[in-house]
């Protein structure tokens, strides 16, 4: 399964084996990653799923959905040109090792 | 002897973010939280929606993984059902007789279906979603059909038409009332929805009830409605509301009409015992009225309240009620209660699938439905949290940015 880091803003870093197919999102709250919120369930509706990935990484993950850019507009955090909604990032195995930064707030 | 635990009776969504909060706010006693249904706390919300096309696997629906209980020491009793409060012990009595002691009590024991009454109702398989339960016996049948009924043009009703409509099944869909979703949305809306339906395939009967029911034989139902000729299908599904679960609080001696009655800081008469979620008729401090509301937002933010009153803090429930429905790939949002409203603005391209509109009532902003329009929505939402007055003719105004609005 694709190896997916964690890191909260006080530096603590958590490992997930997450299964081809789920969010960043599900897998965040399936293991019970704190400062994920996803108050929508996954549906692209709340922005409270935001993250930070990587500059590096950005090449690697599907491309931002006119939906997702203009929720990432309602972030409670700064939008940042690497901000994601984890909801729309669908784990494959392209993705094993992504590192992605969760933002101090989300509401 | 140590203290008596906190118990928390109903292993929904509110009954898990009461647990959460009292932790977060530092209560660090013994805490319980019961369910009747045999599931650890899971969303309601895609029972009607994607879980019904077959892919979702049951443990992605639930809130949290098995190692929160543990991590929060949360003891979790599922599949047990309380029978009665004893306020005078303060204790609960589960139905095998069990009792427990508590020291605070929240309710959160949610809403049970309102069940379809037509002649022949009690003689054929109707069926329901509410519960994880529902939600897979209708998946299992709905890959088994070829057509399917469905009674009620509420979210529920519509939802579970556009699901079987992507599995390419034969729909009809029966409302009683002469709109879509006439509770929660404006007549604009409800019209562009029973388009929606419509183009997508839906045979929609409006201002239609249902007569009677009768077993046609090998699995098959006959259905008779008010106009329109009978017709014979594989499937009825209801979903035609919710009673809320207010009888525990009502045998023992608390408010109960609508819902179990709290204030604004979701408190019952009884100062041990609290209540949150959709079995509530609170005081809802944004809207300054009572209310019942049946939500996942009013679930999560009315369980904070109540978290706080049970550690003796006031925490305030007004927050702004929100809303979301998927019907096929119209995402429908409301923010704030848009009814009655006296003007209305539309913003954005109907013809596009992409518009929202905006509830005046006495000059003042109360509300905005968005379809594909996430940002309206949550604009909204914080224009009607601040109280911040806008004028109808600038919302309108697509070069305005309602975000920078909310935010100034």
């Amino acid at each position: 399964m694709p190896k997916i880091t964690y890191r909260q803003t006080g530096g603590r870093e958590d490992v997930v084996d997450v299964p081809e197919g789920w969010s960043l999102m599900e897998a965040a709250i399936q293991n019970d990653i704190a400062g994920i919120v996803a108050e929508c369930g996954g549906g692209c509706a709340c922005a409270t799923c935001h993250v930070y990935v990587d500059e590096a990484d950005l090449a690697r993950l599907s491309p931002v959905s006119s939906m997702e850019g203009d929720m990432l507009e309602c972030t409670a955090a700064e939008r940042r040109a690497t901000s994601r909604l984890s909801c729309q990032i669908r784990v494959s195995a392209a993705l094993d090792g992504l590192r992605v930064d969760i933002p101090e707030r989300q509401t | 002897m140590s203290a008596a635990p906190f118990v928390v009776i109903g292993a929904g969504q509110a009954g898990l973010q009461v647990c959460d909060s009292l932790r977060k706010l530092g209560y660090a006693g013994e805490l319980v939280l019961i369910g009747a249904e045999t599931s650890p706390p899971y969303q309601r919300p895609p029972l009607s929606k994607k879980f019904l096309a077959g892919d979702l696997e049951v443990e992605r629906l639930y809130l949290r993984p098995d190692s929160f209980y543990a991590k929060l020491d949360v003891a979790l009793h599922v599949g047990r059902e309380v029978q009665r409060i004893d306020r005078e012990h303060r204790e609960i009595e589960f139905t095998d007789g069990h009792r427990l002691a508590y020291a605070k009590l929240a309710l959160t024991t949610g809403a049970r279906i309102r069940p379809l009454q037509c002649p022949g109702v009690e003689r054929v398989d109707v069926f329901y979603v509410r519960t994880l339960d529902d939600g897979l016996r209708l998946r299992a049948r709905l890959a088994d059909v070829g057509h399917v009924t469905i009674v009620g043009g509420g979210f529920i009703g519509l939802e579970v038409a556009a699901m079987a409509r992507s599995l390419g099944k034969e729909v009809v869909l029966l409302e009683t009332l002469d709109r879509l979703m006439a509770r929660a949305v404006s007549p604009t809306v409800s019209a562009y929805f029973a388009d929606l339906h419509r183009a997508h395939g839906v045979e929609l009967r409006l201002a239609c009830a249902v007569r009677a029911l009768h077993d046609s034989g090998s699995g098959k139902l006959q259905v008779s409605t008010d106009h329109g000729p009978d017709f014979e299908t594989g499937l009825l599904v209801a979903g035609i509301g919710v009673v809320p679960n207010a009888e525990l609080a009502i045998d023992a001696g608390l408010e109960g009409r609508d819902g179990i009655v709290v204030d604004v800081h979701a408190r019952t008469a009884d100062p041990d015992i609290v209540a949150a979620g959709d079995c509530t008729l609170h005081y809802n401090g944004y809207l300054a009225r009572q209310a019942r509301l049946e939500s996942v937002q009013n679930a999560v933010d009315q369980a904070k309240v109540a978290a706080a009153s049970m550690l003796g803090q006031a925490d305030a429930y007004v927050q702004v009620p929100w809303f979301w429905s998927d019907q096929y790939d119209a995402k429908l949002q409301m923010a704030g209660i848009g009814m009655p409203f006296d003007d209305c603005v539309e913003r954005g391209e109907r013809a596009g699938g992409s518009f929202s509109l905006f509830y005046f009532r006495a000059g003042r902003l109360v509300g905005a439905d968005s379809i594909n329009r996430p940002v309206d929505h949550m604009a909204c939402r914080k224009l009607l949290a601040q109280g911040t007055m806008v004028v109808p003719a600038e919302i309108a105004r697509e070069d305005v940015d309602l975000m920078q609005l909310a935010r100034t």
